[in-house]
């Protein structure tokens, strides 16, 4: 396999995760929020992978599988609360859930 | 070789930026498949097979696939379309994207300036990583198995339409 410098790879981690973290930031829809979740979970799984690839260890891959069914878990609880979310104020915009502002 | 894994990233990097500024949803779902598609290249790459195949099979696979399922389902139209092209205005994401920036630039700073020793990327594959994930991480294993049924029980509760207590006749004469 082609080595890959390790910094390299720790990089473009760095830089997906911080395009989820722009995204949740940033967007209003729900939807897109959660997508931005994903985006950041997988950062964090590829870090894993790059760390075990460095060191020549399986753990790095054993954390990514552990990070993927936290995604899974994650994205169908999340996917769950938007649906009654719709239901309840037939919106997606999180600027509406403002019971607590006051 | 290695401007492999440089197009394989410059490709994940442009297209989660399609992400996160796209307006419709569908758009960006597609968006964020490429750039997992991407990710499991260099997965691959870095000598990593097992967890590239899981990563097309059950990130752009499953995951998206349920997201797609929950786009359908909330039948989003033009009006939002609209107000997201609203929202997205540079006032909005310039003040976090510029701080992001600098943190990005900070830390790359300080990837660069330490030096990886040299050597060749071994392969480490599905039997490795099972023989690890069931002798030291068994009791992580079965914690995910716990976490993963009480997001299926949670998930079905949550998302659960809850049924009208009163008869349909008394329903009918609610209406009028």
């Amino acid at each position: 396999m082609i080595y890959v410098p390790a910094n390299m790879g720790l990089m473009l981690a760095a830089i997906l995760f911080l395009l989820g973290l722009i995204g949740v930031l940033t967007r209003r829809n729900v939807l897109f929020i959660l997508m931005s979740l994903e985006i950041m979970l997988n950062a964090a799984g590829l870090a894993f992978v790059v760390a075990g690839a460095h060191w020549m260890q399986a753990d790095g891959q054993v954390m990514f599988i552990f990070i993927l069914t936290m995604a899974a878990a994650e994205v169908s609880v999340g996917l769950a609360l938007i649906l009654q979310m719709h239901r309840h104020h037939k919106t997606v915009d999180t600027n509406v859930l403002n019971l607590l502002k006051d | 070789m290695q401007i492999i894994f440089y197009i394989a990233a410059l490709v994940a990097i442009v297209s989660t930026a399609m992400v996160i500024t796209r307006k419709n949803a569908v758009h960006a779902l597609l968006y964020l498949i490429v750039s997992l598609l991407a990710v499991s290249v260099i997965f691959f790459i870095m000598g990593a097979p097992f967890v590239a195949a899981l990563e097309v099979i059950v990130y752009a696979g499953a995951i998206m696939i349920l997201i797609i399922f929950a786009i359908m389902m909330l039948n989003l139209g033009q009006a939002s379309e609209k107000r997201e092209k609203e929202w997205l205005k540079p006032r909005t994401w310039i003040g976090p994207g510029i701080l992001a920036a600098i943190l990005l630039a900070e830390l790359i700073y300080t990837l660069n300036s330490f030096s990886p020793s040299a050597h060749e990327q071994a392969i480490i594959d599905a039997k490795d990583v099972g023989m690890s994930l069931f002798s030291t991480y068994a009791l992580g294993v079965e914690l995910a198995a716990m976490m993963l049924m009480a997001g299926i029980v949670g998930a079905y509760h949550i998302g659960h339409e809850k049924q009208k207590e009163y008869h349909r006749y008394l329903q009918k004469e609610e209406k009028l």
